[in-house]
């Protein structure tokens, strides 16, 4: 009984700066502790793009790593619009979040274009938002991890915030709202790493994938008591 | 004001803090803000200059073999062996030292520094030697980005007159040697054998060995078993016991190494080095051991992924009672996403006993997905430690933890046995 679970991690190599593997790592653990069999496939700027995918991954790089995966980007841009308008789930945090978007502007005025799956606009700043943030959404309650950026963003007519602030940054330092959604397409600037501090949307990635390939999604139980635990904690903590 | 009275005063400082039994930093403070010139005028005569360490792991354990390794050859050395890498702490430092005419009586200064303070201090004293020893995730939330601590290093030694020691292995910190030609380079390395059991951010996850051009090493580890290393000086081999221990600490003597034949230069002696280096004993909280109830327990400090990786790598977990102790304050940093790049597996057999700090739960959660067995969750640590010894009394132990964590074991650890006290 494998039921096979394929997760495309987009550029593992150059963009992994804030524990983006720890979001591969709950999906990986979770399917298998629901009884599925997770595919884990790195992709790097050069590579085949895969075939079979259920769950988009990318994390968030330093300047250097996004211009250096930019142009692979733009060439894989069409598939990844197409999985997201397939209503694929695809998480991109951070440096993945900007280039999802229309450009991202940097603080020396060079401009990177983005592949405009998500409809925001980036833009450098010397201003860095850094710290401990609690935010709340209606689809997934409350969202904890830790932001750490200087590009602020700030969203178009076709986008919705992933999150409202309650305590930090998010978007940018007026909005008040944090990330952005479009479909399945989650763009956010926390890491910490989200997915293991906010399991509820690790499992709805994991049920809306399984429910696309298998129709059916009867999970066991996980027990999250550490979870909860660390939740407490990291909400108390100063910024 | 006239530099005896910025001494006298500030040892009077110094004495009052420590009678309240208060940080070693205060009276630093003080002198820096009196006379911003007392670091200048005190190290300005010394006839070897101003050596500065830096880079993210492994200032200080290689500040103290550098220390030794100097003065076996008949050096009068003053350093910061505070720990304190700031500023105020080489005024504290050197408050302790001086006579009270302000005379500093050394012949060479040898400072570690974090990066940060590092750029600021080179501004006002161009040291004359630098060693930089390599750049890894620490602290992102204090400096922003890897590339961007690259270049505060880059700082560090274009401010250097003389010559600089790079780490040939780090490939942020040999780009800093490619496009230097105002000094004499000299380069610290690793052979390919170890080079593949020794990640660096980059390869993190990817393990292929590094291909690409890399300069000659003026001092290479060759080899290194758990007590004794074999180093590769100017194309011969020399083999020494060591009682340093992991072997990223063992890379950075290759470092001191080094870094002392570029100081010495023609007066640089192999043997004594070797033989300094053989009486090097850790430095606190780098793999130092102290006895509890007969058997012995190791503090390892944890700073980054990088450092934590290695430290798994090092210390075998076998017949070994594990604890870890993970706080969020500002020295250790407050972002908890570094310990997801860190792989727990070589724990899964022995599990972990003791988890606990601050953020003790989000290294149980971090654990509980890499299916690492764990016996008791504490976040106080003074009760944590209690426990940890209670049950494994007949168990040689180790202690992975944070940089406040560790402040406040060493402190619970000194009521109930020898600990070396840092002032």
């Amino acid at each position: 009984m494998s039921r096979p679970i394929h997760i495309l991690q987009l550029y593992p190599q150059d963009m992994n700066i804030y524990g983006d593997h720890g979001n591969v790592l709950v999906l990986k653990r979770r399917l298998e502790w629901y009884g599925y069999e997770p595919i884990v496939t790195e992709y790097n700027v050069g590579d085949p793009f895969p075939k079979t995918v259920d769950i988009v991954i990318g994390g968030g790089g330093q300047d250097s790593g996004q211009e250096k995966i930019h142009k692979d980007l733009l060439k894989i841009a069409p598939k990844l619009r197409e999985l997201a308008d397939n209503n694929v789930p695809i998480l991109v945090v951070c440096g993945l979040y900007q280039l999802f978007g229309n450009y991202f502007q940097t603080s020396k005025n060079t401009r990177l274009d983005g592949i405009g799956i998500l409809d925001v606009e980036t833009h450098g700043t010397n201003e860095r938002l850094i710290g401990n943030i609690v935010t709340s959404t209606e689809s997934f309650g409350e969202i904890i991890g830790y932001e750490n950026h200087s590009g602020q963003t700030t969203l178009g007519q076709n986008v919705q915030p992933f999150a409202t602030v309650i305590k930090g940054a998010g978007n940018n330092s007026q909005d008040g709202h944090e990330g952005a959604r479009y479909k399945n397409v989650i763009g956010t600037y926390l890491h910490g790493s989200i997915l293991p501090k906010n399991p509820q949307l690790a499992d709805y990635f994991i049920e809306v994938a399984v429910r696309q390939r298998y129709e059916d999604f009867t999970p066991n139980v996980i027990d999250d008591l550490f979870t909860e635990l660390a939740r407490d904690v990291a909400r108390e903590r100063p910024r | 004001m006239p530099h005896p009275f910025v001494v006298l005063m500030g040892k009077a400082v110094r004495y009052a803090a420590r009678l309240r039994g208060g940080g070693s930093a205060l009276p630093g403070l003080f002198v820096e803000k009196i006379s911003p010139d007392f670091i200048k005028n005190t190290l300005a005569p010394l006839p070897h200059g101003v050596v500065v360490i830096s880079g993210t792991n492994g200032k200080t354990t290689t500040t103290k073999m550098v220390v030794a390794l100097l003065e076996a050859q008949g050096l009068r050395v003053f350093t910061n062996r505070t720990g304190s890498n700031f500023t105020r702490g080489v005024a504290a430092a050197l408050l302790k030292e001086v006579d009270m005419k302000g005379n500093l009586a050394a012949d060479i200064a040898v400072l570690e520094l974090d990066e940060a303070h590092a750029v600021k201090f080179v501004q006002t004293i161009p040291p004359r030697y630098s060693l930089i020893l390599n750049v890894m995730r620490d602290q992102l939330d204090r400096f922003g980005e890897i590339d961007a601590t690259a270049q505060m290093l880059e700082k560090i030694t274009s401010a250097t007159s003389e010559a600089i020691v790079l780490n040939r292995e780090d490939p942020r910190i040999r780009r800093i040697g490619d496009h230097d030609a105002a000094h004499r380079v000299s380069y610290f390395g690793l052979s390919d054998d170890l080079l593949a059991t020794f990640p660096n951010d980059d390869d993190m996850r990817n393990s292929s060995i590094k291909t690409t051009q890399r300069p000659n090493a003026d001092v290479l580890l060759s080899s290194y078993e758990h007590d004794s290393a074999t180093f590769k000086i100017a194309g011969k081999d020399y083999t020494t016991s060591l009682k340093i221990t992991g072997v990223y600490n063992v890379f950075n003597a290759a470092a001191a190494i080094a870094l002392t034949q570029t100081v010495l230069d023609n007066e640089f002696n192999i043997q004594k080095t070797m033989d300094a280096l053989a009486e090097v004993t850790p430095a606190f909280g780098r793999g130092e051991t102290l006895r509890i109830g007969g058997q012995p327990l190791e503090l390892v400090l944890v700073k980054n992924p990088s450092g934590f990786r290695l430290g798994l790598k090092s210390f075998s977990p076998t017949g070994y009672a594990t604890m870890i102790a993970i706080n969020d304050n500002y020295a250790d940093g407050r972002d908890m996403s570094w310990l997801w790049d860190v792989d727990f597996d070589s724990l899964a057999n022995e599990g972990v006993s003791e988890v606990s700090g601050v953020r003790a739960y989000d290294m149980a959660l971090r654990l509980q997905y890499d299916e690492v067995a764990i016996t008791h969750i504490e976040p106080e640590l003074s009760i944590a430690l209690r426990q940890f010894i209670e049950t494994n009394k007949d168990t040689p132990k180790r202690i992975y933890c944070t940089y406040t964590a560790m402040l406040t074991l060493r402190k619970e650890l000194s009521k109930m046995t020898k600990v070396e006290v840092i002032s």
